[in-house]
């Protein structure tokens, strides 16, 4: 296969539209006599709901409808889904509209259909609900302990403990020179994509077709969990994800709104229509991270490591989503980091709070895990007195190691961590580096440089290892003209799909890039598919097309054979061309169109050029990379300057190294804002007090520091184009690079962790401090 | 947005607007640049029955020399003093001011008069008008008059304009002589509002010495203020890094300093008085 595509920074083919203002989000989807619906919420974080007065809302100017909890158990509406298998795992009944007691702020109480959205509005804020305020169980580690529970049923706020990892912790600890301990926060926060969720529901009575537009990563699967929820034939569920602004994993679920519109179309007869406000997107949809743990690593005076536990309290929230309970096993998994650690034991508490619920937030558990092993790394270093990147060094499986099986249970595919490492070393000129912040030191300012080796998870995954299936399905059609059709299963919602994968395609079967069209996000169209998260798009997604490309080109070189009337072996394909040995030759659009006429087929073979595959992958892919972050801090304000940030990441072989730079400018910011601003902060009563854009600080453009990217690439031998993923490499290997660069900087104040969001007010009252201690 | 409803006219002079205030009262909202008001609205924080757009009077919208003074319509936009060449040279504190001010959509439709009759604790406008000691030129049904800066600011989001009155021009005298202008800031991390602005106008003598120091501060109180205690300390020193550093100590006297999320009291304050010095020693580097 000639790569005229593939590793080519080729521009997206879906940014003319969505730059010009062309694309079709689920706003933009305009059905005739559409009704409209806005939710009623709860203002409080735990209380029962006395009674709920919708008279006057009713009454109101263009209302067709008010609903509330009673009429959706009435009508028999499914409870919001959760996929997770967890032991003992007790599940709360999720229901779309609140039943009896509002559990978090924004938590669905009533809806309002009107005939416009203003009217809905008004009449919405006419629905008067009694409330009983109840006691809000916010503290992650007192609402494990006891107190007010979330759930009375339970009688206790501990929705599963849960226990993993391989080798004897304990004996591991005792054979150690030392143990270190750090209590480490995950903060929680807001996905926040940019175009909020939003559904669309048209039911057509006489067909009893219903069909949905939403805002989805998981068309397919959210099909199937709508039509469960509402009890009807999932062949008469059509979903339609147009253009998706964003989802971060938030939109790697099925909402109570989704089955909810479905319904009130149902009802009304009518399209309805929800655009979800920022405000309930920041309330309302999943919150990532949110994690309170316990890190203990052993290690010997050389700087080997002998093993780490985590005991971990992991916010839920108040219900479960898609994947809430499964989030920290994820965690669990890549606790070895990129180290050989012989002996690894995570202990997970899951917590019921009145909250939002969590679920997977880009890097879902793995964010976790390598800032867990990458604070546990410094720590030791800072306490053998030893450079963070000799620790690393000195634990790191070589490249001949691989597969390498971790103490937590997986097989590493490939990789090269020093590889990487030295070219990060080398880029940010480590050496010279280090001697600049030894004469900053001297002259009294707080210079910081942090190095994070990550290693992620992803290409999610093996059928086995997932809640619902973790293939993927694509088809690959030439059509009569030679224009080529690529289906996939894995819709995007902004990684560039259409362009990567028309690269793979154009490539394997030598036609203009602009003659492939890959079409996403019908389920009436596509074949059934899994979706994009879990950096498996490329890796799974690409490989199904790699495979059905294949499929289909053997079909076509029988036809050309037969056309070139010689042995299909001794065809040679190259440029769109099939050539025989006496240098005859046809073109797979003469192929295409012939095999669509079909007056010159072999025998017994099918018309038409087409083939479908679902491949299935026979383990995750493991990309790697070191991050760099050199800042330094105002001694007098604490305010935080970058210098430098160098990534060198290794996504296996990469198909657009345009879009794989996005990928990582994107999931760095996304890190930036984890390790320096975001926090979504409940207060003592469960208010969200960062509940605007006013309050919830995520990075600007200015606040970006210049990225320095560069990559290795060591394939993987998972899928046969060597792709591993990269969609979450950034806010998986940036944060602990950045919080490593601060403690750097303050450690001559004996400061050896800061817990996140790392703002100026802390580090300047650790610097006010100091200077308050006699010398 | 889902707003209330509410009546919308564009009026098409200062006049129209005056008589439809005098009207509508309490029901009625002035429109100008909208970033403060339109959130508002979309929360419904502001539920008015009447949005009267001044922001379309062509009228509101210069930025002149006359009488000695520096003029600025109400409605002149922040990209406008952004980028004003006279303002440059003669009054530069507006156009940096400005540079700092939001972003590029938001300077393009935010107004100077706008931000001033809001009276947001942490707009960047008030502060570089006290420092200048401009005027606020207010027209109303019994005619026009003219408040001082120091009088203007009445408390979070009060200023001394009386229902139908409309802030119509802002007037500044520049200095003469040595002037040293700046204007610093820490924005909020969230909403890019100043957590801490800073904005200083010296005049120093042949000298070097201090005649006249204006110094306002936005972000730290419930309104932007005079920092009077670092004036007096500036005024008719020789300003040297100890002195301006002793001035910038008082920067938040006499102020109940806000707390919240982004800072607290404590630190609002350092960055108060760090800025401050800063401010001062920009403007006295710039001085000339």
């Amino acid at each position: 296969m000639a790569e005229k595509y593939v590793g080519k920074r080729v521009k997206r083919t879906e940014d003319p539209r969505l730059i010009q203002g062309l694309g079709h989000y689920v706003d933009d989807i305009k059905l005739p006599d559409t009704l409209h619906a806005v939710f009623v919420r709860s203002i409080y974080g735990h209380a029962r709901i006395k009674s709920i007065d919708t008279s006057a809302a009713a009454k109101a100017p263009g209302v067709v409808g008010v609903y509330t909890g009673k009429d959706i158990v009435a009508a028999k509406i499914g409870p919001v889904p959760c996929a997770a298998a967890i032991p003992d795992l007790k599940t709360p009944d999720y229901r779309v509209l609140a039943t009896g007691k509002a559990l978090f702020v924004g938590h669905p109480i009533a809806v309002v259909v009107a005939t416009s959205r203003y009217a809905a509005k008004d009449a919405a804020d006419l629905v008067q609900v009694e409330y009983d305020e109840l006691p809000a169980v916010i503290d992650l580690e007192k609402a494990a302990a006891g107190g007010p529970v979330v759930h009375e049923q339970f009688g206790t706020n501990v929705a599963y403990k849960l226990t993993a990892g391989e080798g004897d912790v304990e004996a591991a600890f005792k054979g150690s020179d030392k143990v270190i301990k750090q209590r480490l926060v995950h903060q929680r926060l807001v996905p926040l994509a940019m175009e909020p969720r939003g559904v669309l529901a048209r039911y057509y009575p006489g067909e009893q077709e219903l069909t949905l537009w939403t805002s989805t990563q998981i068309p397919h699967l959210c099909r199937t969990q709508v039509a469960v929820m509402l009890g009807v034939h999932e062949n008469k569920v059509r979903l339609i994800t147009p253009e998706v602004g964003g989802g971060f994993g938030s939109k790697l679920n099925v909402y109570a709104e989704e089955a909810l519109l479905g319904w009130l179309s149902m009802q009304t007869g009518k399209p309805v229509k929800w655009i979800e406000t920022r405000r309930e997107n920041m309330q309302a949809t999943i919150h990532g991270r949110a994690q309170t743990g316990y890190v203990e690593i052993g290690f010997k005076k050389d700087g080997t490591l002998t093993g780490l536990r985590y005991n971990v309290f992991a916010d839920m929230g108040a219900y479960f989503q898609l994947l809430t309970p499964a989030i920290p096993t994820l965690t669990g998994l890549m606790l070895s980091g990129c180290y050989k650690i012989p002996a690894i034991q995570i202990n997970v508490t899951g917590v019921f709070t009145n909250k939002m619920s969590t679920d997977a937030y880009r890097g879902a558990g793995r964010p976790e895990a390598t800032y867990v092993v990458e604070r546990a790394l410094d720590l030791v270093a800072a306490d053998l007195g030893k450079d963070p990147v000799e620790v690393r060094r000195k634990n790191f499986p070589a490249p001949n190691e691989f597969p390498f099986k971790t103490a937590t249970g997986l097989f590493y595919d490939t990789g090269n961590y020093e590889g990487a490492l030295a070219k990060a070393l080398n880029i940010v000129g480590y050496t010279k580096l280090r001697e600049e912040q030894a004469k900053a030191r001297k002259e009294g300012r707080f210079f910081g440089i942090g190095v994070s080796t990550y290693v992620e998870i992803c290409a999610l995954g093996p059928s086995q290892a997932m809640p619902a299936g973790g293939w993927e399905s694509a088809t690959v059609r030439v059509e009569p003209t030679g224009a080529v059709t690529v289906l996939t299963g894995s819709s995007p919602h902004g990684q560039g799909q259409e362009t990567s994968f028309a690269q793979i395609a154009a490539d394997h079967l030598g036609v203009d890039l602009n003659a492939v069209t890959v079409i996403h996000g019908d389920t009436s169209i596509v074949q059934y598919g899994i979706g994009t998260f879990g950096s498996r798009a490329t890796a799974v997604g690409g490989t199904a097309v790699y495979y059905a490309l294949e499929k289909l080109k053997e079909k076509a070189t029988k036809m050309a054979a037969h056309v070139l009337e010689a042995d299909a072996t001794k065809i040679t394909f190259a440029g769109g061309k099939f050539t025989a040995p006496n240098g005859k030759s046809t073109t797979i659009q003469e192929i295409a169109l012939g095999a669509h006429v079909a007056k010159t087929l072999p025998p017994d073979m099918e018309p038409g050029l087409s083939a479908t595959y679902f491949f299935e992958p026979k383990n995750f892919t493991f990309p790697f990379g070191t991050h760099i972050a050199v800042v330094e801090i105002d001694r007098e304000t604490g305010e935080i300057q970058f210098k430098r940030y160098v990534a060198v990441d290794d996504c296996g072989k990469v198909i657009n190294p345009l879009l794989v730079d996005g990928q990582v400018h994107g999931g760095i910011v996304q890190a930036l804002g984890q390790a320096m601003y975001e926090e979504a902060v409940y207060d003592d009563q469960g208010q969200l007090l960062t509940g605007t854009l006013m309050d919830y600080a995520i990075p600007k453009a200015e606040m970006v520091p210049h990225m320095e990217l560069d990559r290795t690439e060591t394939p993987t031998d998972v899928n046969p184009m060597g792709v591993k993923g990269v969609g979450e490499a950034g806010t998986i290997g940036a944060t602990p690079a950045i919080v490593a660069a601060l403690v750097d900087a303050m450690a001559p104040l004996g400061i050896r962790h800061l817990d996140m969001p790392v703002k100026p007010e802390h580090l300047w009252r650790i610097i006010q401090q100091s200077q308050k201690k006699p010398a | 947005m889902i707003a209330n409803q509410f009546e919308y006219v564009a009026a098409k002079n200062l006049d129209e607007a005056l008589s439809l205030l005098a009207k509508h009262k309490d029901n009625a909202k002035l429109l100008a640049g909208g970033h403060s008001l339109i959130p508002s609205l979309k929360l419904r924080l502001a539920q008015p029955q009447l949005l009267i757009d001044i922001s379309r009077i062509k009228d509101l919208s210069y930025i002149k020399e006359e009488g000695g003074q520096i003029r600025i319509g109400a409605m002149t936009t922040h990209y406008l003093l952004e980028s004003s060449a006279l303002l440059k040279k003669i009054c530069p504190l507006l156009p940096e001011t400005a540079t700092n001010l939001g972003d590029i959509q938001v300077r393009n439709r935010g107004t100077i008069g706008g931000s001033l009759a809001h009276s947001d604790p942490a707009a960047d406008w008030p502060a570089a008008i006290i420092a200048l000691s401009g005027e606020m030129v207010a027209a109303g049904p019994k005619g026009g008059r003219s408040i001082s800066a120091d009088k203007f600011f009445v408390d979070l989001l009060t200023t001394e304009l009386q229902p139908g009155e409309i802030l119509q021009e802002i007037r500044i005298t520049p200095a003469k002589g040595k002037v040293g202008q700046a204007y610093m800031k820490v924005r909020h991390p969230a909403s890019g509002f100043a957590m801490v602005g800073i904005a200083v106008n010296l005049v120093l003598d042949g000298a070097g010495k201090c005649q006249s120091a204006g110094v306002g501060v936005t972000g730290v109180a419930a309104k932007a203020y005079r920092a009077s205690e670092v004036e007096n300390a500036l005024k008719g020193a020789t300003l040297d890094a100890k002195t301006i550093a002793a001035a910038a100590a008082h920067a938040a006297d006499g102020v109940e300093i806000n707390s919240d999320l982004a800072a607290s009291a404590d630190y609002r304050k350092q960055l108060a008085t760090v800025y401050t010095r800063r401010a001062i020693e920009v403007a006295v580097g710039r001085a000339k």
